[in-house]
């Protein structure tokens, strides 16, 4: 079997999930395994992928790739994939490679599974997880032919450094006309700022049902009486009301206190890798169908502006006490 | 200007999928994915600003989508187009995108408007192989967005932090959920939707063959329904104004206080 992985980069380094989905494809034993690197000036960093088991790195160094675009990416690894013969091409979850495995899915006339969390082979074929409808019902999925494609979920699997060293294969660019159209004008990468939730014990983290901005304050009371950190969704965060900073989830921090109090977040999946590593989960939620409870150790139905002044200052007298 | 708005209709409250098809159950009632009414409301205010043209919203989906797409006709749309067909259902991501990258070609908007996600499927995908069959430029999970001299300018929110990026109409742009606020349809706005043309095809009408979409034209199948792994005891609780002395117990309980 011939497995491509796309090896996503930031700052000159492969990212992490890349690697841990190479490494998985690297597991399944009787593969032949090959990683693919695009972008501008990107040849130094692709060697690394031997170590988590590629044979080989198809590199593709443009300067039109220089932008982390999806569509120019498109092409050239239609073409790697048609040229090279691949039967399956992974990919690890991130607002880029989300793009390009679905339009390439379009390309090759090939299936996409999202969301996987793990990889098999059944009868010589390849069976992915995927958890469904708020992580309820976990679900085989398999595809009808090749090339098959497979986008797995943040933090699916670590990188296990069990491999050698990888042969790099220069990968001559070639792009359509409307793959070009789109241009990056801006990239605002924020760096965060005073205490990370990362190290803290407790997070206490606001989503859109605190319904107001200033209804921060809420979250923030809790946060300082329990000692903690205040954490956010990414639906308040690109609405303006709290700093990227705060942001728990896919695309923003991964946290794993000792406790994660939810307030007015309904648990979408992409929050959910963020902070599902917690000890104890506690969640308040007017919805008794949020997908959150699914996955709280204490699931509270009701209303956060009645529930968290409440909670702070009970929370309060106890350390008084 | 024209504008393309894509919707689906999902099926509302509590889901589950048919042991039997292994596919998601569809027969209960159902509305128009939340999600997608940011992208109905974007479309409206770009038609607005622009003080001409229209907004088409199209689906693929069961005849009962109707009343998803009613909906945005309520809120503003001028007009529907709802491909339906039962050769067409159990479409997977490649199907799903080739039919409706047909029933988008037909309209040729200057503008195709995306919603972030299918609450069903949690995709967040299908974008992007639409743009692709369209062979136009796509700016997805667009957070912010600006339309002048004839092209989009979208701000968006990565794993880094935030991008800006520009495209020449025609385009497909992504919007998410922090867009804007979506607007309630009026009761005038309600009445008045009976009246606006909606439009139902099959896919012989849209001269796609039938191995092209469904089961048949998909490449992925769903093998095995299976539980989740188990977490161990959760417990649930209803407000009835003790909720915060509850919570204190809990943690108490587990030594977090
Ligand atoms: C590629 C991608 C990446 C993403 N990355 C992230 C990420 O990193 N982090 C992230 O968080 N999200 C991420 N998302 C978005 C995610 O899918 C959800 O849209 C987001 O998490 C929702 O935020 P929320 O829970 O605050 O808002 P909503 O989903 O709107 O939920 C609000 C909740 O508040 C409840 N509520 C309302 N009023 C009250 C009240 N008075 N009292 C109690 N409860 C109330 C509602 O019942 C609802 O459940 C990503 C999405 C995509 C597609
Ligand atoms: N059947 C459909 N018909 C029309 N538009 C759809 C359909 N399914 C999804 N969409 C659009 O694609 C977006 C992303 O869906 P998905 O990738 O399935 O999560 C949705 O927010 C809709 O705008």
């Amino acid at each position: 079997m011939k497995i491509l992985v796309f090896l996503e980069h930031h700052g000159n380094e492969l990212q992490k999930g890349s690697l841990g989905v190479l490494s998985k494809a690297a597991s399944l034993g009787d593969v032949d395994l090959a990683g693919v690197v695009l972008g501008s000036g990107v040849r130094e960093i692709a060697s690394p992928a031997g170590k988590f088991g590629a044979t080989r790195v198809y590199v593709c160094d443009d300067a039109a790739l220089e932008a982390p675009l999806p569509q120019p990416r498109v092409d050239v690894l239609a073409r790697v994939v048609r040229d090279e013969g691949f039967d399956a091409v992974l990919f690890a979850q991130s607002v880029l490679a989300a793009d390009i495995a679905s339009a390439l899915a379009a390309r090759l006339d090939a299936g996409l599974n999202w969301d996987l969390v793990d990889l098999g082979v059944q009868d010589g074929a390849l069976v992915a997880k995927r958890p469904a409808l708020a992580d309820t019902v976990y679900v085989d999925v398999g595809w009808t032919g090749e090339p098959r494609l497979a986008l797995f979920r943040s933090g699916a699997f670590d990188p296990a450094a069990t491999g050698g060293e990888a042969e790099l294969v220069d990968v001559v660019a070639g792009f359509e006309d409307f793959s070009l159209a789109a241009t990056m004008i801006e990239q605002a990468h924020e760096e965060s700022e005073g205490p990370s939730i990362e190290d803290s014990d407790v997070v206490v983290a606001g989503g859109r049902g605190l319904g107001a901005p200033e209804k921060f304050e809420l979250v923030e009371e809790l946060a300082k009486a329990l000692g903690g950190a205040v954490g956010s969704t990414r639906a308040v965060v690109d609405a303006g009301w709290y700093p990227y900073a705060t942001q728990v989830g896919q695309t923003g921090k991964t946290v794993a206190p000792k406790l994660y109090i939810a307030c007015g977040i309904s648990g979408a999946i992409q929050h959910k890798v963020g902070m599902q590593g917690s000890n104890v989960i506690v969640a308040i939620n007017k919805d008794p169908n949020a997908p959150i409870f699914e996955y709280s150790d204490l699931g509270v139905v009701g209303d956060v502006h009645a529930i968290v002044p409440k909670l702070t200052e009970l929370v309060r007298e106890r350390r008084r006490g | 200007m024209k504008i393309a708005v894509c919707v689906k209709q999902v099926p509302e409250g509590s889901r589950r999928i048919d042991a039997a098809t292994k596919r998601l159950d569809r027969s209960g009632e159902g509305a128009l994915n939340p999600y997608d009414a940011y992208a109905v409301e974007e479309a409206l205010r770009l038609r607005d600003a622009s003080g001409e043209g229209e907004v088409v919203v199209v689906s693929v989906g069961p005849a009962s989508a109707a009343d998803a797409i009613r909906k945005t006709l309520a809120m503003g749309a001028d007009r529907a187009v709802l491909v339906s067909d039962d050769a067409a259902a159990g479409s997977d991501l490649v199907a799903t995108s080739y039919v409706l990258a047909n029933a988008l070609e037909r309209e040729s908007s200057d503008l195709v408007v995306f919603g972030y996600q299918a609450a069903d499927s949690d995709g967040a995908v299908l974008w992007a192989a639409v743009a692709d069959r369209l062979r136009r430029p796509v700016v997805s999970q667009v957070a912010e967005l600006r339309l002048e001299s004839g092209r989009v300018r979208g701000k968006r929110q990565t794993e880094f932090g935030y991008d800006v990026i520009e495209a020449p109409l025609p385009a497909v742009v992504a919007v998410t959920d922090a867009i804007n606020e979506p607007r309630y349809p009026s009761l005038k706005g309600i009445m008045g939707a009976k009246r606006k043309p909606q439009e139902t095809l099959t896919l012989a009408e849209l001269g796609i063959e039938a191995e092209r979409a469904g089961e048949a034209g998909s490449r992925t199948v769903v093998l095995a329904l299976n539980e989740p792994p188990s977490r161990g005891e959760a417990r649930r609780i209803e407000d009835d104004g003790d909720a915060a002395a509850r919570i204190v117990e809990f943690l108490l309980e587990k030594r977090l206080l």
